[in-house]
């Protein structure tokens, strides 16, 4: 029997939170598969951590951040849709990253192990899942009336690119913090599942959004709460926790 | 040029090499309801976008200073699910304190709001999902939105997309008392000739180019209508059509 750390538990609390409450934007922007694609952007970054001895979660932010940057460049350009270039960024990086980790750190990488974490792991996770939850709150209205229509949003004085590109920064910071959860194969999951059972009920945008960002929360303690008592890789039990918690809303959706 | 609200001159605009507009030069002034009509794919929209300064143009495009504008974009499409509420849309708009001018616009749009019908505004308007509205309804919002700001000049494209019949005459009957109460200056864009005769007075016949503008009931007959919408229009251009009164 392993003890439940403390540090994995305050990690969970913040990354589950941050993750459901982005997720839930995420999801309504249509982009419920880019986090889950996007993530194994973050395999060359771990990689390359891991191979020079730095904190992986710099190198995850780091690729994921230029991987995204390129894509908001290519489509400006191009008119290419955001999802099919990450399709492109997503399989470039995957290749990548295999050919790049080091056989023996291969597993974890891929599904992340939360019992490894460190204080300063712990600490890096709450400040950056606050700072999430604060810029997407802030970005909140004007991101919604770009969602809704770009124009409406443009005629009402919205700088819809640059809240795009602020938004995408911050998929890219939730990501990160969430492979070290979940893993690169299992963090969309982290985004996607608690907006979605939030959305089973409730009807307004600030119900929906405070919802999802409790799923989160209780997925991602419950899911460590239980593999530790266990045993068992917390990634996979974090996403049967959150799928459970799915299957509950789909029995007591609303209308 | 103090006495126009709004001022194109020789306004252009190309999409990957193909000409969309193409030199359009028109003045609309304070208190005017001017139609812009022309058959699918002739530019209206796309004029609207380029005078919202929402895609790149080119030639001029003057609007008075300090002009505040109010845009009703072309049919919305509300995803079924969304979780968003009239309210929270509103807001989105006017920021989180001024609850009153939401009221106002509401009231203005022909929903009640009086303090007596407050629980029965909560429930049915106010706190319904945007998504869940009739065509009528949402329409009715989306003007609503447009009043929050207190536009001097509101700018339509096709108000009554979505909206059956009957609720159709009612959204342009708003949109004249919308006009004749605060004093708008309205520039809409119908496909409905029987609406500009009956509620602009101006009107503008755009096919790429400007066809034919001036007084609905002087302009818009059988010749111009046939270089619109007719087959053999692209070669025909009226020497006077854009020096009206």
């Amino acid at each position: 029997m392993s003890e439940v750390n403390y540090l994995q538990l305050i990690t969970g609390v913040f990354v589950g939170l941050a993750s459901g409450y982005l997720g839930a934007f995420m999801v309504l922007r249509r982009m419920a598969l880019v986090g889950d694609a996007l993530s194994h952007v973050a395999l060359p970054g771990i990689a390359l951590a891991l191979v020079f001895n730095f904190n992986p979660f710099l190198g995850a932010f780091g690729t994921l951040f230029l991987g995204i940057v390129s894509i908001w460049l290519i489509e400006n350009k191009t008119e290419l849709s955001t999802e099919a270039l990450v399709g492109l960024f997503f399989t470039f990086s995957l290749a990548v990253g295999i050919l790049i980790t080091p056989r023996e750190d291969l597993l974890e990488a891929l599904f992340g192990d939360i019992s490894k974490i460190s204080l300063t792991d712990t600490v890096l996770a709450v400040i950056l899942s606050l700072a999430v939850i604060f810029v997407m709150r802030s970005i909140a209205k004007k991101f919604m009336l770009g969602t809704i229509s770009p124009d409406l949003a443009k005629s009402a004085g919205v700088k819809v690119a640059a809240i795009n590109f602020v938004f995408m920064f911050l998929v890219a910071g939730i990501v990160a913090l969430g492979i070290k959860a979940v893993g690169t194969l299992l963090m969309g999951a982290l985004v996607v599942i608690p907006a979605i059972a939030s959305r089973n009920l409730t009807a307004s945008l600030s119900s929906y959004t405070f919802a999802s960002a409790l799923i989160g929360l209780v997925s991602l303690v419950g899911g460590i709460i239980l593999a530790n008592t266990y045993q068992l890789p917390p990634g996979p039990i974090v996403v049967l926790a959150s799928t459970a918690i799915f299957l509950v809303t789909l029995i007591l959706k609303r209308d | 040029m103090s006495e126009q609200i709004l001022k194109v001159d020789n306004l252009s605009v190309e999409f990957d090499g193909h000409r969309v507009l193409d030199g359009v030069s028109f003045s609309v002034k304070p208190g005017e309801v001017l139609a812009v009509v022309g058959p699918n794919g002739a530019g209206k929209s796309v004029m609207f976008r380029a005078l919202l300064g929402l895609i790149p143009y080119s030639g001029d495009v003057d609007w008075q200073p300090g002009v505040n504008i109010g845009y009703v974009p072309q049919k919305l499409a509300i995803e079924r699910a969304l979780p968003l509420t009239v309210k929270e849309f509103l807001h989105f708009k006017s920021g989180d304190t001024d609850e009153k001018e939401i009221l106002q616009a509401l009231e203005s749009v022909g929903i009640k709001t009086a303090v007596s019908n407050q629980s029965h505004l909560e429930h049915h308007i106010l706190n319904r999902r945007l998504s869940m509205l009739s065509g009528g309804e949402f329409q009715r919002v989306l003007i609503a939105w447009s009043l929050l700001g207190n536009p001097d000049i509101l700018l339509f494209d096709e108000p009554t997309a979505g909206v059956d019949i009957g609720g159709e005459e009612t959204i342009y009957n708003l949109l004249r008392q919308l006009h004749d109460q605060r004093d708008l200056t309205i520039i809409l864009i119908s496909h409905d000739l029987n609406i500009v005769y009956k509620y602009a007075n101006q009107v503008i016949c755009l096919n790429q180019k400007i066809v034919c503008s001036g007084v609905p009931s002087q302009v818009l007959n059988s010749e111009s209508l046939a270089a619109l919408y007719g087959e053999e229009a692209t070669v025909y251009h009226h020497p006077h059509a854009m020096h009206h009164e």
